[in-house]
């Protein structure tokens, strides 16, 4: 299967050539070269994944780990050294398609919403430059190659969310976002480093010696862990994603809800086998962080009013659940405790698929009220009704109903929760009921209630044109029926086929909590006038505010770095280095120039009084002479 | 016979007379000329040792018309740069010439 | 002839050719062809090297020559070339052809200016060759002095305040640096200058080394801008023209860090292994600290002088680490920081050049203006703050990972807050490209401006090939110098 090379290769001479040449070509057909790249490569991609499985399993069982391609690309020392290559196993199998999928869409989609825009050809640059590092990211080969690709999606992501560098909210987003992130991959780096030299390799394998380096395996599980929370916004290195909605929306559809923010939950799926045999009590910890990072993210959503940070929010708490689910894992055998490992995976993959729909969907309804204000819609249903039906699709994806995608997996994730712990079991329930709620008033605040008539007189709401709805429609109908793959027969904790089996009691559940939710929800957003929802902001304000201010963490963010790194930290230290060490040298010439001041007054330039000073001498040489000898 | 301390004595008053002369004189010329009664002191000690204390030699005399000689030459060469000097300055005192000091 | 010493002999044609040259034309052809001979020279010893080593050349110092010079004191004219130096002669080479390019548009007195630019290029292509210590000291402080008329004359700002500090505190470094010399060739017995043998006499008494390590070190560690001895760095580097910012930053910047690895480390090796936690850190305070402080500056110069403060620190820290990688990574981070702050620098002098204000809170919306720039100043940016597929983070991660090598606590301490470093880097960078790159421009004046010139374009693509080339495939230089470095690590260790 060598031709996956072109896999990442294709999008990255797209990158060069738009990026080089891209400007002097016309927009459209710099969109065209891009979406053709893309098409090339997801046709692979899905040319892989078909004969990856129809491959079928070895002896043991398994699905073959291939490694198609591996080069030494820098070498450390010794044993160590960083490669670059493609690794084909389940899980990246599937995640290339699910990448390759949603940046298809994604560059169809941008050719309608970006219709017109300033710098149309570099876009489609960045979207190349981003699919290329995605696709390395999920097929390396080690860690370290996991690494590199993980700081060129940061870039990638840096460079979209400031695709308006003239809009100040998007260079702050931008700079935010990679900081963040930058910060989170500090610990990984220091992880990556600690099992690098203890368990003496990058490879995903452990090797013999990890089991001797004791602690410093969980040790480098856990920093790992932290740059996977930076990239997937777990509490409380979440607070980039919200604002990384300044960038086109598209983009937060391929980067900031179904592909790049999902990168922690693969680095640890990635090293599931090293956390499972190594360090679960690590693993457990990650699931406490992603249930707190799930509630918090649902509550905030509740009350947001602009609906690109709702649907950020929505996407952190999702991404809560995937890490859960991989975090209440207890063994590696998916009967026995190991379930989580491919609810996970298959929450991932429904969630790409849906909430990919709902960004996109998002980006239509914008480009139609060119707002992002929740007040300034409500009641398009009727002027765009194929983005309201793919819409309501992905919610009721999301909210968990049959027969939609996301009811199966997140079935298969609070199964998972149940048999770690009841209590969080009941956790992940209620949130679940929360995610049905603040959807459904996001839905109900889009397309129905009261309708901004003085806004939409001056111009019509309008359906998006082909180029965008088409995407939606492909989204919807593999949101439709993604939930039937037997996902399991792919994808499982020991790699042996596992039948997906509904648990009833959980499934009526969820369902009955969702449906509550749901009904909730339209009792108290459905109608034009919502007294039930303004009386309760009413009631419990502090609280509402509080959530609408996402509980002040950015403001906690904003003293640190300015009033903490900057005014303490940053001006002292340039203070004291033009002052101190810089003036301690001055002082030194000050201070020869001075002492050479005081001597120049003996070299007064008189030829006279230097005879005098000779004379002098050579009469006191004389008598020193004289008396001593 | 005139004794040799005779001649010296009157060769160091020829040096000390210099020796004041070039320290006390404000004048470009009066220094000058300090310096060379100095060296003219010089001059007769040299012919004065030789011809007392080495009489079969001649290495004085020679170092004498030698040292006559570069004063000479010393001499014009320093009266050039007086004229120069006055020339730029319309007199030639040493505390007026502070112009290349330091 | 030795091939070798065609490099400090071109520069000295050239010198020769200016000063026979007539016109600006004339002027500019001389330093063209020279520079792209020498450049062609760099690369084609490249390949000579690797060629050599392939057929099997297993001395520690390749193309070697010694002529006597001065019998009583045993010094030699030595030359020979290890990986470590070739390397370095590359990037010399390339900082040379792209400042010329880049000092293009030079009005004032060009000729006298390029004079002394070539004779700066002697100083550098002679030290990195010379293996014999006097001769490694002459050429060093040749490379010293055109800095102070570099500057003074065709600097900017307090031109003669900076060139006089930066030459007053590189010339108290060559002091120290001579004593050490001299201590080095008398403590092992005054019988050679030549690096390689003393290294090989391996006799120095380990007292005696105790006194010289530290005197050598410093010495050399002023110019490769260790803390507390940086500060001529960020004033230099501010007043300086552009072309010599790009090689006194690019280049000379460097012959610190090679110093202290070939003369210090290598024959002093006992003591530095005594006393390498005080440099340590020394260096860790450089790293963090220069990245600090470049967070809060406002002039560009002064937060790409701290950046290189952070960055050199970083090499002279890999250094001390005293295993193959980190040292190799040292050597690559040389040369990668080497060529970024370069193109730092030329695009700095360009913009400055153009709005003639280098104040961060007057710059705003270049991308729009001079978008040619403003993409080559954020791939430096992105370079700089080790973006994998650029030359830094291929050194960066050598340099940790073999920093990390070392197994103690206080070796990981550093390290961790060495580390830290790339994130304080993220947001200096970033800040500044938010800044004075993107938004709009507020400044009507500046809406006039206008894109780079073909020349600057030149030496900034030639800069931006060698980061990428050396960030993509960084195998075949890092292989390069890990043979040598690893030779001369194992005589650090025995």
């Amino acid at each position: 299967m060598e031709y996956t090379i072109l896999i990442l290769l294709l999008p990255f001479v797209s990158f060069l050539f738009l990026g080089l040449a891209g400007m002097k070509l016309r927009p459209v057909v710099a969109g065209a070269i891009g979406t053709a790249v893309l098409a090339v490569v997801a046709v692979l991609s899905y040319t892989t994944a078909w004969e990856y499985f129809s491959a079928g399993r070895d002896a043991a069982g398994l699905y073959p780990t291939l490694m198609p391609w591996n080069t030494v690309w820098l070498p450390i020392s010794g044993d160590l050294h960083i490669d670059l290559g493609i690794l084909l196993d389940p899980i990246s199998v599937m995640m290339l398609v699910v990448i390759s999928t949603v940046s298809l869409m994604v560059h169809i989609y941008s050719f309608g919403y970006m219709k017109g825009e300033r710098g149309f050809q570099r876009y489609y640059a960045f979207l190349s430059l981003f699919t290329m590092s995605m696709m390395g990211l999920v097929v390396a080969t080690n860690i370290f190659q996991m690494y590199l690709f993980w700081e060129l999606v940061g870039v990638s992501s840096y460079l979209l969310i400031g695709f308006y560098y003239t809009k100040p909210e998007a260079i702050a987003a931008s700079k935010k976002a990679f900081i963040v992130t930058r910060f989170a991959d500090l610990g990984f780096l220091i992880g990556i480093l600690v099992h690098g030299y203890y368990a003496g390799t990058f490879t995903f394998t452990p090797a013999a010696t990890t089991l001797a380096a004791g602690v410093m395996i969980p040790l480098a599980l856990g920093l790992m862990f932290i740059g996977g929370a930076g990239k997937s916004a777990m509490f409380p290195l979440h607070i980039w994603l919200p604002d990384a909605m300044e960038g086109p929306t598209p983009v937060s559809a391929l980067i900031h809800a179904a592909t790049m923010v999902v990168a922690g939950v693969y680095l640890v799926a990635r090293m599931f086998p090293l956390f499972i045999g190594y360090a679960p009590e690590v693993l457990h910890w990650t699931a406490y962080i992603g249930a707190f990072t799930a509630l918090y993210a649902a509550v905030v959503a509740c009350v947001q009013s602009d609906i690109k940070r709702v649907l950020a929010f929505s996407t952190i708490s999702q991404i809560g659940f995937m890490i859960v689910a991989l975090g209440v894992c207890t063994s590696n055998d998916p009967h026995t405790g190991g379930l989580g490992y491919m609810a996970s995976m298959f929450h991932l993959f429904t969630h790409a698929m849906f909430k990919a729909l709902l960004f996109l969907g998002a980006g239509a309804i914008i480009h139609a009220v060119h707002s992002n204000e929740m007040s300034t819609m409500g009641g398009l249903r009727k002027y765009m009704p194929l983005t309201h039906i793919t819409f309501l699709v992905a919610c009721l994806a999301i909210a968990g109903i049959w027969p939609f995608s996301g009811f199966f997996s997140k079935d298969e994730i609070l199964t998972a929760c149940f048999s770690f712990s009841p209590v969080m079991g009941w956790v992940m329930t209620a949130i679940a009921g929360l995610t049905a709620f603040y959807m459904f008033r996001l839905y109900y605040g889009i397309f129905w209630g009261r309708e901004n008539r003085e806004l939409h007189a001056e111009h019509t709401p309008h359906e998006a044109p082909f180029t965008m709805t088409l995407p939606l429609l492909i989204l919807a109908a593999v949101t439709c029926v993604a939930g039937f793959i037997p996902f399991g027969q792919f994808v499982s904790a020991d790699g042996l086929p596992y039948t997906i089996h509904i648990d009833g009691s959980v499934a009526t559940l969820s369902l009955c909590v969702a449906v509550v939710a749901i009904a909730l929800a339209t009792w108290m957003y459905a109608r034009e006038k919502q007294p039930v929802a303004d009386r309760l902001a009413e009631r419990f304000s502090g609280l509402h505010r509080a959530a609408y201010h996402r509980f002040y963490i950015d403001e906690v963010y904003q003293f640190i770095t300015h009033r903490v790194i900057f005014a303490c930290i940053s001006t002292p230290i340039a203070w004291f280095d033009r002052h101190v060490v810089d003036g301690f040298l001055n002082l030194l010439a000050t201070a020869t120039n001075g002492a050479s001041c005081l001597i120049r007054q003996m070299q007064s330039g008189s030829v006279q009084r230097y005879c005098i000073w000779f004379l002098g001498g050579a009469l006191g040489l004389t008598i020193l002479i004289l008396f001593i000898c | 016979m005139i004794k040799m301390e005779y001649y010296l004595v009157v060769s160091t008053i020829l040096m000390f007379v210099g020796i004041y002369g070039f320290v006390t004189r404000r004048n470009l010329l009066a220094m000058l000329i300090s310096v060379e009664l100095i060296l003219n002191s010089v001059d007769i000690n040299f012919v004065v040792f030789n011809r007392f204390l080495f009489p079969e030699q001649l290495e004085g005399f020679f170092f004498t018309l030698f040292a006559i000689g570069v004063s000479a030459a010393e001499t014009a060469v320093a009266i050039a740069i007086i004229i120069n000097i006055y020339r730029n300055i319309r007199n030639i005192e040493v505390k007026n010439l502070r112009e290349m000091k330091w | 002839m030795n091939i070798l010493s065609l490099f400090p002999a071109v520069p000295l044609v050239m010198m020769l050719g200016l000063w026979l040259s007539k016109s600006r034309r004339q002027i500019h052809a001389v330093m063209v062809v020279g520079s792209s001979v020498l450049l062609a020279l760099a690369v084609w010893l490249v390949f000579h090297y690797l060629g050599l080593r392939e057929a099997g050349e297993t001395a520690q110092m390749l193309l070697t020559k010694s002529v006597m010079w001065y019998a009583p004191l045993h010094i030699h004219y030595a030359v020979g070339v290890d990986g470590i130096s070739v390397a370095m002669l590359l990037l010399s080479a390339i900082i040379v052809f792209t400042g010329t390019f880049a000092s293009w548009q030079m009005q004032k007195d060009v000729k006298a200016y390029f004079l002394w630019f070539c004779l700066l290029s002697v100083g550098v292509f002679g030290f990195f060759i010379s293996v014999d210590l006097f001769t490694m000291f002459m050429f060093y402080e040749v490379a010293l002095i055109p800095m102070y008329l570099l500057i003074g004359v065709w600097g900017s700002g307090r031109k003669e305040y900076s060139a006089m500090k930066l030459t007053l505190m590189l010339m108290g470094g060559s002091a120290l640096l001579l004593i050490g010399i001299l201590g080095i060739y008398f403590g092992a017995g005054a019988t050679t200058m030549n690096v390689q043998e003393i290294a090989a006499l391996h006799n120095i008494p380990v007292q005696l080394q105790r006194i010289w390590f530290p005197l050598v070190f410093v010495g050399f560690g002023v110019l490769g801008a260790l803390f507390p001895f940086h500060t001529w760095s960020p004033d230099g580097h501010a007043s300086a023209p552009t072309a010599v910012s790009m090689l006194h930053a690019g280049v000379l910047m460097k012959l610190g860090g090679y110093g202290c690895f070939r003369v210090a480390m290598y024959l002093l090796p006992e003591a530095a292994h005594e006393l390498s936690w005080i440099f340590i850190i020394l260096t860790t305070i450089s790293v963090v600290y220069g990245a600090f402080s470049a967070c809060v500056q406002t002039d560009l110069k002064y937060i790409n002088a701290y950046s290189s403060v952070s960055h050199c620190g970083l090499v002279l820290f890999a250094i001390l680490m005293m295993n193959t990688t980190a040292s190799t990574g040292a050597i690559l981070q040389m040369l990668s920081h080497g060529l970024m702050t370069a193109l730092f620098f030329a695009l700095i002098g360009m913009i400055y050049g153009r709005t003639h204000t280098r104040d961060v809170r007057q710059l705003s919306g270049l991308m729009k203006v001079m978008p040619f720039l403003a993409v080559g100043y954020v791939i430096a940016g992105l370079a700089n703050l080790g973006l994998p597929g650029l030359s830094g983070f291929v050194a960066e991660m050598t340099i940790f990972n073999g920093a990390f090598m070392n197994d103690d606590t206080f070796h990981r301490v550093v390290t961790v807050i060495a580390c830290t470093s790339i994130v304080i880097t993220a947001v200096y960078i970033l800040r500044v490209v938010g800044k004075i790159l993107y938004g709009t421009c507020e400044n009507p004046e500046h809406l006039k401006l206008s894109d780079a010139t073909w020349d600057e374009r030149f030496a900034v693509i030639c800069l931006i090939v060698a980061i990428a080339g050396m960030g993509l495939a960084p195998l075949w230089v890092s292989d390069m110098i890990r043979g040598s470095v690893s030779e001369l690590i194992a005589h650090i260790l025995s």
